[in-house]
């Protein structure tokens, strides 16, 4: 007898419970984090907003040059040694902005490591050392280098070097010094600040750097060739060839200089043991000696390319490094917000108190209103809101969600939109019953036009979240974000919970007898009776409304 | 009171929305006018992200405000701003400042005023960002207005796209205006809120329209009601719901402005919650007063519109002069739209065949 379209509310119920399920153990599964990552205005710590501007008015920025200086500050950021710092970017060409954030307090470092220019540079190599620290000698040896020749395995060191205070980098001098060798000695390359770069060299002086994975140090001479004279770079497989190389190509001030330095280098012994000067040069990217390729000739004609054991990735990382010398971007520090920790849990605590309330309010008022039906509302939205816990924590593993404040603000404000939902659904109930429908009825005709109107309003705020989200800046995306994730889980609550929950409640007797705290009453309808429909004789009664 | 419900919804209580709609449009150009007016003449306050600048925030300050203006003022070298937000908590603005400048006057702040350093909150903000965060919204406006714009049109029709569009421009400038009366600071965050109400305001319209739309399916081929007529029944049997959902709207935005203003002061989600709970009123006084009115007139003027409303008139100039019905003593509106209700049910027999066919 039960009409076909209420005999599946117990399979959407499953389906429910299944997606819940199955949030939730994506969300928990063993193993893995299992909190939502709090963002910076949550959690204390200090956010960097940088617009990349191009070197020349009116050029356009690519894809290509966004992601090299993430690469870079990046690079930098993690030589703090912060975990959780980020480099994102956000929007694309001129309007994009690249947000660092790192939790902690070290804002000026933050902001001093991201805004600086990297810059690349090529510089002969005087000597190759060891990369561990050698504590300083009282009196200086004529031969500083003679200290450094030690091979790892001549001589096992079980215990790590003593600490060694570190000199300020870049280790600089318009000679070499005395004191730019007692520098370059101390020096520890295994400390992941020193390989880190963001210390960018002024290339007219020595440069004492660290190879950027701290397997070894370099004396450098002041640089042959700025990063400016690259004009292109490629990771290239030569047909005859046994590897990947990386071909350049220099402007004509760059050519001229190579062909002098390779002329001049080439001549020299072979790089180790001591050998200084020696036939290699370096490119030196941040501070940090990306690569140090020997000549193997002189190089005439401004194109040259570097050989070795590169795999494809490799080849074209370093390719990406070598373009960068021509990068036209400068950096601009657009916005840098701090926050202790003490304001940032305040802040949060702030946002769940304001949750917790206004959920209270909106649950008091739709149990007053709807009475039963509210307490369908209610736990919908309690599910709604596990569904959401669930997501965030899901999300903040796989893809680096955060959660801001302006998140939590928008999970409260789709409270609101998710209460919504019901209201439009419960009042069609309402409208098709005092059409003189039955409850049964009521709950699926009604379904069918609320589902419209639903779908068409959910519609519009999802193309609200979706526009907010990908054409806005900074704490805007983390609200667009939330509030369409919510306009989502809406729906399905809607589909899969309200709708067949509200349809087997109205086909327990307590529903149909229409005691007032159905909020279905016939009286609160204005309905004489509904005893009189649900005898199934007349479905509407004309004379009802004016009987009543 | 027990049936105001169900006679709201039969028609026989009706209040006419739209047949008033002059006073709702100069209450509403009255409310646009003081809007546009306070902005030119008072102006925004636009926040430092707007401005360009560095704020800090001293969680709890032992100093008073015109010794941190001092303070401020003497390590900036420039005007400094001080407010008291909240128990104890004090904002210092300043000139723009380089990260490390800021951090120098961070310093002095916190040693004047007994904070340590490390509790500051501290935002440098470039003069160009502002620039930046503004292009961005409009321009986020303009995609979102011309999408939902198409939408809506394919959705309902085109003249519903326009008037949900004269509604939601109604509901902005109106909150702008309400920043602009009080003073309030405008930020990012008030950005977010203004930007979120496009969505709630055509949540609202959508509703209504959607209501509309249903009762004027075949609105044609009847001489029994007029469009307008039709539109308003529709407002009236939409206005709980309206209400109801206007209600739950707004009760977590004023949990967000409590709570906001009581343990935080001024920040993110109380500039979010007023521009919505602004927004959430406009928009859901508009979606009835001034959306459904607009589309109302637009339709009238189609020549099929004036045909059926002269064929309303005749005919109930005719019923008149029978002087029929015995219910026809009472107003002539309400017993039109009764009889609309019994047009409802001539249409009924095709939804039930419906559901009849799906249970057989």
């Amino acid at each position: 007898m039960a009409p076909p379209a209420t005999s599946k509310p117990a399979r959407l119920l499953v389906a429910l419970a299944v997606t819940v399920i199955g949030l939730g153990a994506w969300a928990f599964w063993p193993g893995s984090d299992t909190v939502i990552r709090l963002g910076l205005d949550l959690q204390g710590g200090t956010q960097v907003i940088l617009i990349p501007r191009p070197a020349t008015e009116g050029a356009e920025i690519t894809d290509e040059q966004l992601q090299q200086s993430v690469a870079i500050i990046r690079q930098r950021v993690d030589g703090l040694g912060v975990a959780e710092a980020e480099v994102t970017t956000q929007g694309s060409g001129n309007g994009a902005a690249i947000v660092v954030a790192v939790p902690g307090e070290n804002q000026e470092r933050v902001v001093n490591l991201v805004q600086r220019t990297a810059l690349l540079d090529f510089r002969p190599v005087w000597s190759i050392l060891s990369p561990v620290a050698t504590p300083p000698v009282p009196t200086p040896t004529p031969t500083p280098t003679d200290a450094a020749v030690a091979t790892p395995t001549a001589t096992p060191t079980p215990t790590p070097p003593p600490a060694v205070p570190q000199p300020e980098l870049p280790i600089q001098a318009p000679t070499q010094t005395q004191e730019f060798t007692e520098d370059l000695a101390a020096l520890n390359c295994l400390l992941p600040e020193n390989v880190a770069g963001g210390t960018p060299d002024d290339p007219t002086q020595w440069l004492g750097a660290c190879d950027q994975l701290g397997s070894a140090k370099y004396a450098l001479e002041p640089a042959f060739i700025k990063g400016t004279n690259v004009t292109g770079a490629e990771a290239v497989l030569p047909q005859n060839g046994l590897g990947w190389v990386v071909s350049l190509e220099f402007d004509s001030e760059g050519a001229r200089a190579l062909a002098d330095a390779s002329t001049r280098l080439s001549a020299l012994p072979e790089c180790g043991q001591g050998a200084s000067p020696c036939n290699a040069f370096a490119i030196v990217l941040d501070g940090v000696v990306v690569s140090a390729p020997r000549f193997n000739e002189p190089i005439i004609g401004g194109q040259a390319q570097i050989e070795g054991d590169f795999t494809a990735q490799e080849a074209r990382d370093l390719a990406n490094v070598l373009k960068y010398g021509a990068l036209p971007i400068t950096l601009e520090v657009a916005d840098v917000t701090s926050v202790s920790a003490t304001v940032g849990g305040d802040q949060l605590r702030a946002g769940i108190i304001a949750g917790a309330l206004g959920l209270a309010l909106v649950c008091i008022y739709l149990l007053l209103y709807y009475r039963i039906l509210g307490i369908v509302a209610v736990v919908s939205l309690g599910v709604a809101g596990l569904m959401l816990y669930f997501l965030l924590v899901g999300l903040s593993k796989t893809v680096g969600l955060t959660l801001t404040l302006a998140g939590v603000a928008g999970a409260i404000v789709s409270i609101g939109i998710t209460a919504d939902s019901f209201i439009v659904y419960f009042e069609r109930i309402r409208d098709e019953m005092r059409e003189g429908r039955s409850l049964r009825q009521a709950c699926d005709t009604g379904w069918v036009r609320a589902r419209r109107t639903l779908l068409a309003a959910d519609f519009v705020a999802l193309l609200a979240a979706a526009v907010l989200y990908f054409l806005s800046v900074g704490s805007v995306r983390g609200f667009a974000l939330i509030l369409g994730l919510t306009t989502i889980m809406d729906l399905i609550m809607a589909f899969w919970f309200t709708h067949p929950i509200t349809v087997l409640l109205g086909r327990t007797r307590f529903m149909q007898r229409g005691s007032r705290w159905t909020g279905l009453d016939p009286e609160r309808l204005g309905r004489a009776s509904v005893i009189d429909t649900l005898s199934g004789q007349s479905r509407r009664r004309k004379e009802q409304g004016v009987g009543a | 009171m027990s049936n105001l419900g169900q006679r709201i919804y039969r028609g026989e209580v009706s209040y006419n929305f739209l047949g008033r709609w002059k006073r709702w449009y100069i209450l509403s150009a009255i409310l646009i006018l003081i809007s546009i007016g306070a902005v030119a003449i008072r102006g925004l306050n636009l926040g430092l992200e707007f401005r360009g600048g560095a704020d800090f925030g001293l969680p709890s300050a032992t100093c008073s405000v015109e010794e941190a203006r001092t303070v401020a003022e003497v390590a900036t070298g420039g005007p400094a701003i001080v407010t008291v937000a909240g128990s104890g908590a004090m904002r210092v603005q300043t000139e723009p400042l380089t990260p490390d400048e800021s951090l120098v006057v961070a310093q002095e702040l916190g040693a004047a005023c007994g904070v340590a350093a490390t509790d500051i909150r501290v935002q440098v903000v470039g003069p160009t960002w502002g620039a930046e965060i503004t292009s961005k919204a409009i321009q986020g406006l303009l995609v979102f207005i011309a999408l939902v714009t198409i939408f809506l049109a394919f959705y309902f029709e085109w003249r519903m796209a326009i008037a949900a569009l004269v509604a939601l421009i109604h509901d902005l400038i109106i909150t702008i205006g309400i920043y602009a009366l009080i003073g309030l600071e405008v930020t990012p965050a008030t950005l977010i809120g203004i930007l979120t109400i496009l969505a709630y305001s055509l949540y609202d319209t959508v509703v209504v329209f959607d209501k509309v739309k249903e009762n004027t399916r075949n609105i044609a081929g009847q001489s029994v009601m007029t469009y307008e007529e039709a539109a308003n029944l529709a407002v009236n049997q939409t206005v709980v719901r309206s209400l109801n959902t206007s209600i739950t709207s707004i009760l977590p935005v004023l949990a967000i402005i409590i709570v906001g203003a009581g343990l935080l002061g001024a920040g993110t989600l109380l500039d979010l919650a007023v521009a919505l709970a602004v927004g959430t009123a406009a928009g859901a006084y508009s979606s009835i007063f001034i959306a459904t009115p607009v589309l109302s007139q637009m339709r009238s003027r189609q020549p099929e519109m004036k045909a059926l409303a002269a064929r309303v008139h005749a005919r109930r100039k005719q019923a008149a002069a029978k002087g029929a019905q015995p219910e026809a003593g009472e107003q002539a509106p309400t017993t039109l739209v009764s009889s609309r209700v019994e047009s409802l049910e001539r249409n009924q027999p095709k939804r039930s065949s419906r559901s009849r066919r799906k249970k057989g």
